[in-house]
């Protein structure tokens, strides 16, 4: 197994880590040389402050919570609805040929757009909150899945074929295999999208999670309280890519991408 | 056994026909080894399929123990000559040589397992049946597809030209597996290949096919020894006589154009 790329520079590692400590840095001298006004952007030091407040705080704790909730509730709904929409959209060729303009027209609306319909639905609750992710998510895993299913390969297809697989058979160990890498790619894409949603839908709309805590430190003119949880913010994305790719790095051990150089 | 009769092939389409295959017409005796030569683009991979099942013939028609082939049967194998493709990357060799025969509802587990081991145990792989297929090197991948072939315990083996992909001495091995294999157990095998030596050494007869729209051009009783030796048999006197003939058969079906059905 050959580690990617930049795993084996460790230039590469202590490059990037000079980068965000530049940044750090940046926005520390920015406003105390008085470039910029510490009432827009306070130092990282007071960033850094009302983050150790934060985290000591009971409500900031159970706002991350809700807003885990409605990212991992939503997304678990987006993807076993995707999924088992896009195998069986795509391996009936009628029901594909049947909603492709339908998917066409409804995957580029932006969630966001359907902001007053989730409030007239489901006011302030979870439920506003899951309707975006789920809308929003939905689409990225169905799309990957659609993708997946043509991609069999002509060859294994007829060896499936030739020894009379069932339609189970054929499913379960050629499709599913063949699909599992687009899958992955779109749970990928979807968990990011989610988090964006189930925040975008707190700021707006006020349910409960980090967004509408944001939208409040932002109306109370807490400011460095607002970058911190923009951090926190930040800081969850990175987290849920890092482990959507590692949960795929474990299920395609077997693919070229991921299996590397043959062992013998 | 195996009988072929009059397989004719166009493929449509795109307002163009190609006549693939043109009247082809040969029969296969019980535990008979016949290789089929033919120049390339002759409609050799198109030949098997429809043989196996897998491709629906425009006119002619396969029977098996007399009943027409329409689809994939129970009695055939195939051997395919992309093994990686053909081999399933995410299992592992043991479950690759195993899928097949869980759609066989008569087996019992435990017949199950006792196919598998003895296939792989006469391919030479029991001690890799943990490992996945890509860990394996190109002449034991296509080892596990005939073993999975072999526990599927077909009457009739297909093999489409299954060494084009490996090295010449991975090759002459895997000649001599298949030698053995049919002589241990009896079934009968279509070898399809380019390779003129290699048809010849395998088989106990030989049909060339002619250029594109194929039809059997020549047929030849392979007059070689019954056992045979990568390096006595390809030095043998016999063996040049053969293979010259065939090589000029196959020129001779190159040059001149078809003879129109």
């Amino acid at each position: 197994m050959t580690p990617p790329p930049s795993a084996t520079r460790p230039g590469a590692a202590a490059l990037g880590l000079a980068g965000l400590l530049g940044l750090l840095l940046t926005v520390e001298v920015l406003p105390r040389s008085g470039v910029v006004s510490a009432d827009y952007l306070p130092p990282t030091s007071r960033i850094v402050r009302a983050l150790a407040v934060e985290l000591n705080d009971r409500a900031f704790w159970r706002a991350l919570g809700d807003t885990l909730t409605g990212w991992a509730l939503g997304l678990a709904i987006a993807v076993v609805a995707g999924v088992v929409a896009g195998v069986l959209i795509g391996s009936v060729p009628f029901l594909r040929a049947a909603t492709a303009s339908t998917i066409e027209f409804l995957r580029p609306i932006p969630s966001v757009a359907l902001i007053p319909l989730a409030v007239l639905l489901f006011g302030t609750g979870l439920g506003s909150t899951l309707l975006l992710v789920v809308y929003a998510a939905f689409w990225q895993v169905l799309v990957q899945v659609l993708y997946g299913i043509q991609d069999v390969d002509p060859v294994t297809r007829d060896t499936a074929r030739s020894y009379n697989l069932g339609t189970w058979a054929r499913v379960r160990h050629v499709l599913w295999p063949t699909a599992l890498p687009y899958v992955m790619t779109g749970v990928r894409l979807a968990a990011s999208v989610a988090l964006i949603l189930a925040i975008t839908a707190e700021l707006v709309i006020g349910s409960p999670g980090l967004g509408s805590r944001i939208a409040v430190a932002q109306t109370s003119q807490a400011v460095p309280e607002m970058y911190a949880l923009i951090m926190i913010a930040g800081l969850l994305g990175l987290l849920i890519n890092l482990a959507a790719r590692t949960v795929e790095r474990r299920a395609l051990f077997w693919h070229q991408s991921v299996r590397g150089e043959a062992v013998l | 056994m195996l009988d072929v009769r009059g397989l004719r092939k166009i493929y449509g389409g795109h307002g163009r026909e190609v006549e693939a295959l043109r009247d082809l017409t040969f029969t296969l005796d019980p535990g008979e080894l016949v290789c089929l030569v033919g120049p390339s683009g002759c409609g050799k991979t198109t030949l098997l399929k429809c043989v196996a099942g897998l491709l629906a013939p425009t006119s002619g028609e396969v029977l098996l123990d007399g009943s027409p082939v329409t689809g994939p049967r129970p009695g055939m194998a195939v051997v395919f000559q992309e093994y990686s493709r053909s081999l399933f990357p995410w299992m592992r060799v043991r479950d690759n040589v195993e899928l097949p025969l869980r759609q066989k509802k008569s087996l019992g587990r435990q017949r199950r397992h006792a196919l598998v081991e003895d296939a792989l145990e006469a391919v030479g792989l029991t001690a890799s049946a943990g490992a996945y297929p890509w860990q394996l090197s190109g002449g034991m991948q296509q080892r596990v597809a005939i073993a999975r072939a072999l526990a599927y315990e077909p009457e009739v083996l297909l093999m489409d030209e299954p060494f084009a992909a490996v090295d010449a001495q991975t090759r002459a091995g895997l000649e001599d597996l298949v030698r053995k294999l049919w002589q241990e157990r009896g079934m009968t095998i279509l070898f399809v290949t380019h390779d003129i030596d290699e048809a010849v050494y395998l088989g106990q007869r030989v049909l060339t096919l002619s250029a594109s729209p194929t039809v059997v051009q020549d047929e030849l009783k392979i007059t070689l020894p019954h056992e045979r030796d990568q390096l006595e048999s390809r030095a043998d006197a016999r063996f040049a006589e053969l293979r010259t003939h065939v090589y000029a058969q196959i020129r001779a079906a190159g040059t001149r154009p078809a003879p129109t059905a």
